[in-house]
């Protein structure tokens, strides 16, 4: 499904990814673990062009997303992303953020996507603030808000960018609950996350990234049973405790 | 001098009071259409200095800086004297140009204002509706300019106040402002101090009271949050 050959990044003199290659088949759930600065993020943000590659490709249904020409707004839909901070539309309603994107490029239909809103945020328990101001929510239903309005898309792939790093303890919880069970309905998911216990949990495959590279892959039995990169077990040592 | 202060100011009230009324209407509706094709221009010259070709960057960058790099008066000078002589067809009075003048002003500073109220929008927000599949107009006039106008809104009414006070450098032009006023009776008078303190009061009770009012305005936005 996507693709990335040879990708690199390169913030003015700061060389933050050094040539990734990986393949992400339909279905798969990855984890991307590592220190901070190890260009985690990056790599994620580099997939749907948030951030434009220094060079490389990324391939997403067979097409170069970083050729010219690419309408990547078209690509984008078929990519729902999740930030750390959330990025809730505060000026829009609970609903009005999750029917936006879908009615405004001719997805659904406006009342259509009003009954579909409604049904989202029921399935992640916002219903009742459908029309409350996001001001009014904690951050867990914020992140759960911004999880389905993504999902509004019809995404074929969604992409967490350390979806619970800004939650508060306690609401860590509801968050990954959701994800979870986006993962158990075979939703293509890759996630940047620090959360071990939940990406050895829900991962097929866990991707461990260190300065720019991908230093290890592998199944998390793998990757947290037997890692045999040097600095994978370094890591894990110091993030399991 | 003081002693027939008193009756000074009954004589010029009772005789001009008209003028001063007159005046301030020239000066509302100078400041009023100075504002409105300010903001029009000002925000084109936001989106200019916003744009991604380097030329249209530097040309909108080019014009904040003269404008806000130079006197006022030179501007009104510049527009009363090279207006007319450029577009003689037009026949513009010299209320025209110096409106023109002004809005050319303004639209520097009003640039300034949408610029910042714009940058003030968090990038993340941006970035969410991008990730949707908006385009960048689309994120710019659904996601970032709604929540921008809280910014600029409170700031552009500032601007009409400083607006409303610069109009009285147009009086330079006898185009029938305030301050207008206060030289065509200090001319029949022959009275310095007296209408100056009328007008004072005026541009005073003008400035004060809208200034107040946009403070309420800013606690009303900011409750809205």
């Amino acid at each position: 499904m996507i693709e990335v050959v040879n990708l690199t990044k390169q913030f003015g003199d700061l060389q933050v990814l050094r040539g990734i290659n990986e393949k992400v088949e339909k279905g798969e759930v990855i984890s991307v673990i590592g220190p901070s600065g190890s260009g985690k993020s990056t790599f994620l943000r580099c997939l749907n062009l948030l951030e434009m590659p220094t060079s490389g490709q990324v391939i997403f249904h067979g097409v170069d997303l970083t050729g010219k020409g690419v309408d990547i707004d078209r690509h984008r839909q078929r990519m729902g992303m999740v930030f750390q901070h959330f990025n809730i539309f505060p000026h829009l309603t609970v609903k009005e953020n999750v029917a936006l994107a879908p009615v405004m490029l001719r997805k659904r239909g406006k009342q259509e996507m009003d009954q579909y809103a409604l049904e989202l945020l029921n399935r992640v328990g916002l219903y009742d603030k459908r029309d409350e101001h996001p001001r009014r929510l904690s951050g867990g239903q914020k992140q759960r808000l911004a999880i389905v309005r993504a999902l509004a898309m019809d995404p074929e792939v969604m992409l967490f960018d350390e979806p619970t790093s800004a939650l508060d303890p306690e609401m860590v919880g509801e968050v990954l609950a959701v994800i979870q069970g986006l993962v158990e309905n075979g939703m293509t998911s890759i996630i940047v996350t620090h959360e071990m216990g939940f990406a050895r949990e829900v991962s097929s495959r866990v991707l461990f990234m260190d300065e720019g590279l991908i230093e290890e892959a592998g199944t998390p039995e793998q990757i947290f049973g037997h890692p045999s990169s040097h600095r994978t077990q370094e890591f894990l040592s110091k993030v399991l405790r | 001098m003081f002693t027939n202060m008193v009756p000074n100011l009954g004589k010029v009230m009772s005789r001009y009071g008209f003028l001063f009324v007159q005046g301030l209407g020239y000066t509302l509706l100078l400041s009023l259409l100075t504002v409105l094709g300010g903001t029009v221009f000002g925000s084109l010259l936001a989106l200019m200095r916003r744009s991604r070709h380097a030329l249209v960057r530097a040309l909108a960058t080019a014009y904040v800086e003269v404008v806000r790099g130079t006197p006022l008066l030179l501007q009104l000078y510049f527009f009363y004297f090279m207006l007319p002589e450029l577009l003689p067809m037009l026949n513009l009075s010299k209320f025209v140009s110096i409106t023109i003048a002004l809005i050319f002003n303004s639209s520097a500073y009003v640039c300034e204002i949408v610029r910042a109220g714009i940058e003030a929008v968090d990038f993340g927000q941006t970035e969410a509706a991008r990730t949707l599949g908006l385009s960048a107009g689309q994120a710019m006039t659904r996601i970032v300019l709604p929540q921008a106008v809280r910014n600029i809104l409170p700031a552009l009414c500032n601007e009409f106040v400083a607006v409303i006070k610069e109009t009285s450098l147009a009086s330079t032009f006898f185009v029938g402002d305030l301050m207008t006023q206060y030289n065509v009776i200090r001319g029949n008078l022959f009275l310095v101090i007296e209408p100056l303190l009328v007008v004072g009061v005026i541009y005073f009770a003008l400035t004060f009271s809208l200034s107040k009012l946009i403070a309420m305005l800013e606690r009303r936005l900011k409750a809205g949050d």
